[in-house]
């Protein structure tokens, strides 16, 4: 098999935490991202889920080196990105690019479109500057933008453009990997689909691989090739969008996928919900053996003890130490 | 009588570029102890009209063009200032989508909770301690004796969401208006949230306007829903009649766009077009430059809500005069 187009080792980001202001001790740890490990294979689209908090934005940036890893290796196309030089980082993270979940804050709101695109395009040396702007119009059409709204400023445009805008400014360098943190949790569902389309588009068109971040479920089972779920910095549960989704495993996964609401009145109020008992735990001061343990509704007594790792189960990974056991 | 009663709202900002008619012409009521769900395109006007109620719209640029909103008799639109203190922030309040906007960072949760006790009745400090630490408990923070002096960065994204609440609950509120209070929560800590509404609701025979992206939290939370678009009200109906016979094409394609209704792999639908430019005047149907039923009287014709049996109301003329 060829190299994965990004693949994770181990990787972990740690925060320090400190206390008082004038004398500052440190506090502790955030173990914020614990030891993930991931393939992303060229033109796959990678779904990213868990609860808020668990990591999922901490492992994005991470990925585009925008954080240090505290221990582990990002490799892109097999290149580790933490042994890079700086000036062999400023050309790998063109391969990388990343959209937010709002396009507000992301785009420069004194900037027109046409100086959003050109920027990357001049600093790179994408294109030649008498070029710019046919390259500018390209973009804006490849994401369903009219290139007459070249010189328009951001708040001139809708949400859903908004975020055009900044997919079209992270495809500028032609990158390998797109890393989307929730894109589309601010839209509409209207807008929301024609955004998933554009994505799912450009991931066939031009062999992109995306890594997609989102706390809408079906969503994420829509797009998706495979589906990561987290829970506090670690994967527990991995595999094709459909078994994880539709068939899942970890007890964790199985309280989530319980709780998405359906858009059918009679349906979503004789529903079961999996409710999960207390808080999800400080990632400072993490539970011992399987951080899900106090929310378990299977756990153990060797849960309590016991790390468990991610483990082959009926075509996918899961980490838990009753895998199998599970009614 | 209605709990709060809204009439012709319109509520327009006036900016270099034009006016935006973000509000135009709304209308609606919401009865003690009832949930109303608002849904509808980004920008049609679903925050606005809130904030018109709550007396949250900048101004300028914005301006409450015309309208009335009695609540328990009383027009929000046009009372005196000690009016409006003894109403907003006490028996109505509001939550937003993002708990950081609402909390002062530099203050202490505890400060936070007893604020409103303190500025709207006359109650000892003590007292009112005690009672933000029940409605702390109430609203599922464990350990709430030691918590409530935390700062707000010390809770996670779901328990500070939950603080919110209970501030906006202290109070005793008749109605709660909740803008988008779930959307940057994963579901766990989502249906944990919607099922402490309920159960607050209950207890308080409160009232709750609840704004949303999600149909599928509408679907198991609110009796009623109103679709908004380009600044209106286009359709109106208890939530099981929108969900199995909704009747307005905008309502219908917002429905079809639902991507857990569509199957995997294929494209999604989509609404072509755009959605319309406020500043420009809309004589007819907001939805008609994208509606595939449109006919020119749809562009011309100004549009009106009328019933089609059980409390449903929608707005489209070919639907009313029976053509689609
Ligand atoms: N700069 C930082 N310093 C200390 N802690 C941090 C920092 N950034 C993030 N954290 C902590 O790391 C953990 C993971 O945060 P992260 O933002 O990655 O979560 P997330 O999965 O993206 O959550 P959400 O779904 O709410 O966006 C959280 O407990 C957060 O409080
Ligand atoms: N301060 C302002 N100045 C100018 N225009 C404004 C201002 N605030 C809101 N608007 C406009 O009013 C319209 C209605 O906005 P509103 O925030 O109510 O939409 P919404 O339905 O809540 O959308 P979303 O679902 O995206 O939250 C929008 O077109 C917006 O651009
Ligand atoms: S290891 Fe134990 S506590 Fe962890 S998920 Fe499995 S059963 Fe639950
Ligand atoms: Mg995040
Ligand atoms: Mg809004």
């Amino acid at each position: 098999m060829a190299d994965p187009i990004l693949e994770l080792v181990d990787v972990k980001t740690h925060f320090a935490v400190h206390q008082g202001f004038l004398f500052r001790r440190h506090a502790g740890t955030v173990k914020a991202v614990d030891g993930v490990s991931l393939r992303v294979e060229r033109g796959e689209v990678l779904g990213l889920v868990g609860e808020s908090g668990c990591g999922k934005s901490t492992l994005a940036r991470t990925i585009l080196q925008l954080l240090p890893t505290t221990a582990g290796k990002v490799l892109l196309a097999g290149t580790s990105l933490s042994d890079c030089t700086a000036r062999e980082l400023i050309a790998k993270r063109r391969d990388l690019q990343m959209v937010f979940q709002d396009p507000y804050a992301s785009l420069n709101p004194r900037m027109s479109v046409f100086a959003t695109l050109a920027e990357p395009l001049l600093t790179h040396g994408v294109c030649e500057p008498r070029d710019v702007t046919k390259v500018v119009a390209e973009l804006m059409e490849r994401v369903g933008l009219a290139s007459r709204f070249m010189q328009k400023y951001p708040h001139e445009f809708s949400g859903g453009q908004r975020q055009r805008i900044a997919i079209a400014r992270a495809l500028a360098l032609h990158p390998k990997v797109i890393v989307a943190d929730e894109p589309v949790s601010a839209l509409d569902v209207s807008i929301q689909a024609q955004i998933l389309n554009l994505l799912a588009q450009l991931v066939k068109d031009m062999g992109l691989s995306l890594i997609f971040i989102a706390h809408d479920l079906s969503v994420v089972k829509h797009i998706s090739d495979r589906v990561a779920v987290m829970y506090l910095g670690k994967i527990v549960e991995l595999g094709t969008a459909s078994d994880v989704i539709d068939r899942p495993q970890h007890p964790y996964t199985r309280a989530l996928v319980s709780a998405i609401p359906t858009p059918n009145p009679d349906v979503e109020r004789s529903r079961q919900r999996i409710v999960l008992p207390g808080d999800p735990p400080s990632p400072i001061n993490p539970p011992s053996g399987c951080t899900f343990h106090p929310r378990c509704p299977y756990a153990v007594a060797a849960c309590r003890s016991e790390v468990p790792m991610l483990k082959p189960y009926e075509n996918r990974e899961v980490s838990c130490l009753r895998t199998g056991e599970l009614p | 009588m209605p709990l709060l009663s809204v009439k012709d709202l319109r509520t327009y900002f006036h900016t270099r570029n034009g006016i935006y008619r973000a509000v135009d012409g709304v209308s609606f009521s919401i009865e003690r102890g009832e949930t109303l769900g608002i849904v509808g395109e980004s920008g049609s006007g679903k925050s606005v009209t809130c904030y018109s109620i709550m007396g949250l719209v900048p101004q300028p640029p914005g301006r409450i063009e015309s309208g009335t909103a009695h609540f328990d008799g009383v027009d929000l639109l046009h009372c005196t200032p000690r009016e409006s203190r003894s109403l907003r922030g006490k028996r109505i309040a509001m939550i937003f989508q993002d708990p950081m906007t609402s909390l002062n960072p530099y203050m202490r949760i505890s400060e936070q909770l007893i604020e409103p006790l303190l500025i709207h009745g006359s109650i000892s400090r003590r007292a009112a301690l005690d009672q933000a630490l029940s409605m702390l408990d109430a609203v599922g923070i464990n350990d709430a004796a030691k918590r409530i002096h935390y700062y707000p960065h010390e809770f996670s994204g779901g328990m500070r969401q939950r603080v919110m609440i209970a501030m906006a609950l202290i109070t005793q509120p008749e109605l709660l208006i909740a803008d988008e209070p779930t959307t940057a929560l994963d579901v766990t800590v989502q249906a944990q949230i919607l099922e402490l509404i309920k159960r607050l609701q209950k207890e308080f025979n409160m009232a709750v306007i609840f704004i949303t992206h999600d149909l599928g939290v509408v679907s198991g939370l609110c009796d009623r829903v109103q679709v908004m678009y380009g600044g209106r009200i286009i359709e109106t109906a208890s939530t099981r009649s929108l969900f199995y016979e909704p009747r307005h094409p905008y309502t219908k394609a917002l429905q079809q766009s639902i991507p857990s209704l569509q199957q995997k792999g294929t494209q999604l639908f989509t609404i072509p077009g755009m959605p319309p430019d406020l500043s420009k005047p809309l004589p007819g149907c907001p939805f008609a430059p994208r509606c595939s039923s449109a006919i020119q009287a749809c562009r011309e014709k100004p549009i009106e809500l009328a019933p089609c049996g059980n409390g449903h109301e929608q707005s489209c003329s070919r639907v009313q005069a029976g053509e689609i």
